[in-house]
């Protein structure tokens, strides 16, 4: 299977792998999800109605007010997370968030827009120490 | 990333683990945003609502606020943001035991640190103005884009955590708005109509947040003749940073940054696009529903100033609402107690509206409170709140406040 490599700007958390979950639409913890059943909620949202616990999450950018800083560490706490966010370009406070929660963050992908570099369904691996992430397609 | 030699001791763990948590935050996330160091801040503003900590939130904080006093006092004056409890009234807005036992775990811990539990979003109104020039760790978007773009202070939107860490060094990563490369304009926006009402002003602060949509965009406005005040930036700002993560904004001829057009950008390489009145019609069409009853009307999301807080009482003096229509009004602390003091809580609540203090509607377990009593139609003057409560299970109509409480009178939207 083909395996390809990205490289983004220097992220936050731990080396990750799980599979992705993509879409060109916007994040907020806030706005956009049901954080107690680990699913999309905002009927608007693109990814409405699906799960995000343990997926590679891959979004355009993050929107919203400050309390995700805070919501990312609480839904790690009860184990009911994504392993990583990527995005195009995230703002401070999901930044922040990922920093509390040892979650993996990365963004500023070197080669365009990587919510079309990378697929829902394909096998991620992110490395944020590195700025690095590789993705095998089946 | 640079640190000094008090940094240092305190990345070291010399003055304890809460400062050395702190350094060793702000350098993952200075990383991030590739900050060469760290620069001192006067002031911090935590935003840390009891539904969004979590138990795992307050757990946290209670860790710190068990250490040594040396080891978990805040080192510069901390502030804090609304909470999500006004423990006068929580039995009548049907919240319960577990959400105000929480609540008041945050707020042990958060003394115990020697925060000052303002519980405000309007302290650029009621507290300590920032200065031009000065380097804050403010949390709450409509607080930072105010105090960025208002004042000419220096914040990034810090969450929680990070203000926390900011209040226990005194500290914050060099980067984003704290560099003047980042506070010039990116986007630039003929406005070409005249605002009216404060919802008017939200209503542009929504639309061009949508437009520009990016933490890293920088809006210019040309074209307001009429002069605002400090409620109607409030409302803009608060507007803007809801509906685009946008953290500052240049007014041409009045925010202190853009006393003209090309001190905030080069006119020749920078485009305008226009704002019609048209834009602004179909903005609040979004959000009609006219005829149809109104279950709860809410006037916060920020905190009403006392000004805001006389309009309304004027609005209701020798009124009653609507039996099936509930009022909540939303201020700080301090408002609420001149308020009381000259009459205009009283004046307010004759109507059967109810006066809230240190909380703000949409981080106060509005979904369970949606559930609790009945509410799903709710109507504000408030662009931020009709932006984030449809995510909260409520279906939001846009009005002025004039009409919000004549809507509220009649128990249907009007």
């Amino acid at each position: 299977m083909p395996t390809i490599e990205f490289k983004c700007h220097v992220g936050v958390g731990p080396v990750v792998s799980g599979e992705a979950l993509v879409t060109d639409d916007n994040f907020s913890a806030r706005y956009d999800l049901d954080r107690s059943a680990g699913i999309f909620s905002r009927p608007q949202h693109k990814l409405a109605g699906q799960s995000y616990v343990d997926k590679i999450m891959v979004f355009n950018t993050a929107k919203g007010g400050v309390a995700s800083a805070w919501m990312l560490h609480e839904m790690k706490s009860r184990g009911v997370a994504p392993k990583a966010i990527l995005f195009n370009n995230v703002n401070p406070i999901l930044a922040q968030g990922a920093a509390l929660a040892d979650m993996a963050m990365c963004d500023r992908f070197a080669d365009g827009d990587v919510t079309r570099l990378i697929r829902t369904g394909d096998q991620v691996v992110v490395q944020p120490e590195l700025g690095l992430v590789t993705i095998t397609r089946g | 990333m640079k640190l000094n030699e008090e940094e240092k001791a305190m990345h070291n763990g010399e003055l304890g683990e809460p400062r050395r948590w702190a350094i060793e935050h702000m350098m993952r996330v200075g990383r991030f945003f590739d900050a060469p160091d760290l620069i001192p801040v006067t002031q911090a503003h935590i935003m840390a609502d009891t539904e969004s900590l979590g138990e795992a939130g307050v757990e946290f904080l209670e860790d710190i606020a068990a250490r040594p006093l040396a080891e978990r006092q805040v080192r510069i004056p901390m502030i804090t943001d609304p909470r999500g409890i006004d423990f006068c009234h929580y039995k009548r807005l049907k919240q319960t035991e577990q959400m105000a036992s929480l609540e008041q775990r945050a707020i042990d811990a958060f003394e115990a640190m020697g925060i000052l539990m303002t519980n405000t979003c309007i302290n650029y109104q009621t507290i300590m103005p920032p200065v031009r020039g000065e380097h804050l760790a403010f949390g709450d978007t409509g607080v930072v884009i105010y105090c960025n773009s208002v004042l000419g202070a220096y914040s990034n939107f810090e969450g929680g955590p990070s203000s926390l860490a900011a209040g226990l060094t005194g500290r914050t990563p060099r980067y984003g708005l704290h560099l003047d490369r980042n506070r010039a304009a990116t986007r630039r926006y003929r406005v070409d109509f005249e605002p009216q009402h404060l919802s008017d002003w939200g209503a542009l602060g929504g639309i061009i947040g949508a437009r520009a949509g990016s933490y890293w965009e920088v809006p210019v406005l040309e074209g307001i003749e009429s002069q605002p005040g400090s409620d109607e930036m409030k409302h803009m700002g608060a507007a803007m940073a809801s509906f685009g993560s946008v953290p500052l904004f240049h007014v041409v001829g009045i925010t202190p940054e853009a006393a003209t057009l090309e001190a905030v950008c080069d006119p020749s390489r920078l485009e305008a696009e226009t704002v019609t009145a048209t834009d602004l019609e179909n903005f609040f069409a979004r959000y009609g529903a006219r005829g149809e009853k109104v279950d709860v009307v809410v006037f916060s999301a920020p905190q009403l100033s006392l000004l805001e807080m006389q309009s309304l009482a004027e609005l209701l003096d020798d009124k009653k609402l609507h039996k099936d229509t509930s009022l909540l009004a939303v201020t700080s602390p301090v408002v609420a107690a001149d308020a009381r003091r000259m009459g205009l809580v009283e004046r307010i609540e004759a109507s059967g509206a109810l006066v809230l203090e240190g909380m703000c509607f949409y981080q106060s377990y509005a979904r369970e409170m949606a559930q609790a009593n009945g509410w799903k139609r709710l109507m504000t003057n408030s662009v931020k709140l009709t932006n984030i409560i449809g995510g909260y299970g409520y279906e939001p109509t846009l009005s002025n406040m004039e009409n919000c409480v004549a809507s509220a009178i009649a128990g249907e939207i009007v």
